[in-house]
């Protein structure tokens, strides 16, 4: 196994410095916050000096896209073209959303994910939010003045597979180097774990402009372990909107306003809310389409009557997740407020009440998640700034497969610690089966029509046996991103017929291709340069995680086997400096292929080390 | 070393093969290998080792929830010396416990039916005492008698009760809807 212990890493060399990102991909608004090499982490503004860059996006005829404060001014006179909380509609289909009659949009009737139609076409909330993520990476190239090597982004903690996925491809879209999706509460209790040395379990409730998490944290000694995770994908301030909204419509004496002016009396609503934050009543005016006045007159009170249910929701996950821990509220040492919308009095007052103890609100419930985030991907791009920690997360939603009857048997329970992997095995129920079709589903519920379904897909040529004698093993692996693949065998014959999946509201490659092809029709860039700076870019991070490697360990490698990973480098050195994309790939897949043994060996080594407590840290550079 | 489930997951931790098991000692094993072999250490290295990572992690997340959960560990030890505790094939449990079984998923109905949170909450306590003597005694059977085949049967008769637990918790979220 190991074939020398001489001590790797004995030269040091000083580790390169790479810009790391994190943001926070929100409903309303968005941020990206990045760790400063003297170690502060900042949220980074626009030119303008603001950090908010609201989620909202406009398409314009010519194809330009406008992005943030620019194109929000837009969203009563454009509705149509202009997006907001298109977060919302992330990995969900049309049955999912025709039921809320209050968005603007045109919805296109397409498979799997739903679309808009536009005046520039059928855009996917996919390619909105790769928009939003675009001008964030933009933001942060300029204010820190070079390449990003990757970024973390953040996702609601309740946050199913195609959600995550449709994420994932957003961010594939935009062009960033996604280093992990990171749950929003648990970047926020990284944050402030890190910032306020805490320890014990601690809750962290997170209302957003569209989503409610809540995640229970035990902290110690640098780890953050999630010990269980709920909430409600479909509630957040935007709902606390609607209830001033719905209540404006009566009051006024409205039965149909145009989309435009939904718009107008939303965004007074949402006004209404916020100024209700600081004071105990308001009163101010808005004009309409047709020149007329409404008047937007709400106090404290009112407000609550007509928000109380919405509050209490909130209150129904917190509960189970507290069951899932199998805890009470009197092991709670603290309540962290994340999100907009936790500035609300009445939910400071509920929160406050339920756990019985005030709520911790020292750091900015906007910029909380966006700042762990940063911190996050400062510590996975590699840069050692001598504190160290480990987050261990969990799926917030069961993974189940569809048996007969139409009924889920759970592969993974909910709160299982990610990565995970579980495996099920399956028999034929005819003689000389050669295929069988498999339904993953996601969800609590018994029945598969009840969970949401991620993917078919059927295993193909199993060798014709009598019933019951082939053995389909099902694996589902979640990785560290939440992100489940499955794959399927059959074990008595060894035919490996294998197949990974993706979930059928998420993107194939075909269509993320196409999309990216689209995004330059309009640009000045072509393809073809995205592509070879995309690879170049990979390629340049794997030379240096082979030559850091190498600088640590090479003493677990004997001379030839050096040599040959040595000469795989030169190789893809040389291809670097030319521009043939295909070159460099193959350069690239090459020196991956022959490091793959010595990966094993340090980590081997690694292992060892972490069960004989011997402390490598101090030899390591 | 390639991480693979035919691990001794006991040899993994550095743990004694044994039921009765020092659970913090196992915590604090668990975080020194995780620290080490989480995807989030090797985010910014190669392909391989990302995956490597990924694949221990996984063994190391598998292998501990089992040892960490008594139910788990015990059928664990007992497939790992060769005997198969056969929960789908076999119900052969002493008559008292099946009909206490029986007992107890009759008050459970009926405490879903009335939604008797304090019935329920009741029949959770003596579901954990009885739960936590069985693996005192199944302990004895394992580390110290080594009786195999009653051991397998206790497991049988803990599973019955930790579905039933499950029911009964899933019963008191449902009042929380």
């Amino acid at each position: 196994m190991l074939l020398q212990i001489s001590e790797p890493g004995a030269n040091k060399t000083k580790p390169v410095r790479r810009l790391a990102i994190g943001i926070d991909l929100g409903t309303t608004n968005s941020l990206v916050a990045t760790v400063q090499e003297n170690g502060a982490t900042t949220v980074l503004t626009d030119a303008k000096g603001r950090a908010l860059l609201p989620s909202v996006v406009r398409y314009h005829a010519d194809g330009e896209v406008e992005v943030g404060h620019g194109a929000k001014l837009y969203q009563s006179e454009d509705p149509e073209n202009t997006f907001v909380s298109v977060k919302r509609y992330m990995g969900r289909g049309l049955e999912d959303v025709v039921t809320r009659q209050d968005a603007p949009y045109r919805f296109a009737d397409t498979p799997g994910m739903v679309q808009f139609e536009t005046k520039v076409g059928l855009i996917s909330p996919v390619q909105v939010s790769a928009e939003i993520l675009k001008a964030l990476h933009q933001r942060a190239v300029q204010s820190l003045g070079g390449e990003i090597s990757g970024a973390v982004i953040t996702v609601p903690a309740y946050f199913d597979d195609a959600q995550r996925q449709a994420t994932k491809d957003a961010a594939k879209l935009a062009g960033l180097e996604v280093f992990r999706l990171l749950n929003e509460p648990t970047a926020a209790a990284v944050a402030y774990g890190l910032d306020q040395a805490a320890e014990g379990t601690y809750a962290v409730y997170d209302l957003g402009g569209g989503t409610f998490d809540i995640s229970i944290l035990k902290l110690t000694r640098g780890v953050f372990e999630v010990l269980a995770t709920n909430g409600d994908p479909a509630l957040g301030g935007d709902d606390f909107d609607r209830a001033i909204y719905d209540w404006l419509l009566t009051l006024n004496g409205y039965s149909e306003l145009s989309t435009g002016d939904a718009r107008r009396l939303l965004s007074a609503a949402r006004e209404a809310k916020e100024r209700l934050s600081e004071s105990t009543e308001t009163e101010f005016l808005t004009e309409m389409s047709d020149g007329s006045v409404a008047t937007i007159a709400i106090n404290r009170k009112a407000f609550n009557r007509l928000t109380e249910a919405l509050v209490k929701r909130t209150l129904t996950p917190v509960r189970k997740a507290l069951r899932d821990a199998g805890l009470s509220v009197q092991d709670i040492k603290g309540v962290v407020l994340v999100g907009g919308a936790t500035r609300m009095p009445i939910i400071r007052k509920a929160v406050g009440e339920f756990f019985q103890q005030p709520p911790l609100t020292d750091l900015d419930p906007d910029k909380v998640v966006a700042l762990g985030a940063a911190m996050q991907a400062n510590l996975l791009a590699g840069n050692r700034t001598g504190e160290d920690w480990l987050l261990l997360d969990v799926i917030p939603l069961s993974l189940g497969i569809e048996t007969l009857g139409g009924l889920s048997e759970k592969i993974i329970q909910r709160n299982s610690t990610i990565p995970v992997a579980r495996a099920q095995e399956f028999t034929t129920w005819k003689d000389g089966q050669t295929a069988m079709s498999i339904h993953v589903v996601q969800g609590e519920r018994e029945l598969v029509s009840e969970c949401r379904s991620l993917a078919r897909f059927e295993l193909r040529g199993i060798p014709p046996m009598v019933a019951g004698v082939a053995r389909v093993r099902v694996t589902y692996q979640v990785d560290a991103d939440g992100l489940l693949s499955v794959s399927a065998a059959e074990q008595t014959s060894g035919v490996e017929a294998r197949i990974e999946v993706k979930p059928s509201y998420g993107l194939n490659d075909g269509d993320i291709a196409r999309m990216i092809e689209d995004s330059y029709t309009h640009a000045k860039d072509d393809l073809a340069a995205r592509r070879l700076q995309e690879q170049k870019a990979e390629s340049a991070r794997l030379l240096e995680a082979t030559e850091s490697a190498l600088a640590e360990d090479a003493a677990l490698l004997d001379p030839d086997e050096q040599a040959v990973i040595v000469e795989g480098m030169q190789a893809l050195r040389f291809a670097l400096e030319g521009s043939d994309w295909q070159a460099i790939k193959q350069a690239a897949d090459a020196l991956n292929e022959v490091s793959t043994e010595f990966a094993g060996r340090r980590m081997d080594y690694s292992i060892k080390a972490a069960l004989t407590g011997r402390k490598v840290d101090a030899i390591r550079v | 070393m390639i991480p693979v489930a035919s691990s001794n997951y006991f040899e993994l931790f550095q743990m004694p093969q044994s039921f009765r098991l020092d659970l913090g000692k196992l915590d604090s094993h668990y975080l020194e290998l995780q620290t080490r072999v989480h995807p989030d250490k090797s985010a910014h290295l190669s392909d391989a080792e990302r995956r490597l990572s990924l694949q221990w992690a996984t063994l190391a997340n598998e292998a501990y929830q089992t040892l960490k959960r008594p139910l788990e560990r015990a059928r664990y030890l007992l497939k790992i010396q060769g005997v198969d505790t056969r929960e789908e094939d076999n119900t052969a449990m002493p008559t008292e416990f099946l009909l206490e079984q029986i007992e107890w998923r009759e008050e459970l109905q009926e405490a879903v039916i009335l939604r008797n949170q304090q019935a329920m909450e009741r029949l959770a306590g003596r579901l954990k005492t009885e739960t936590d003597n069985l693996f005192d005694s199944l302990g004895t059977l394992l580390d110290d008698e080594r009786q195999h085949p009653a051991a397998a049967v206790m497991v049988r008769q803990l599973a019955f009760l930790e579905k039933l637990g499950r029911d009964l918790n899933d019963a008191l979220a449902a009042l929380e809807d």
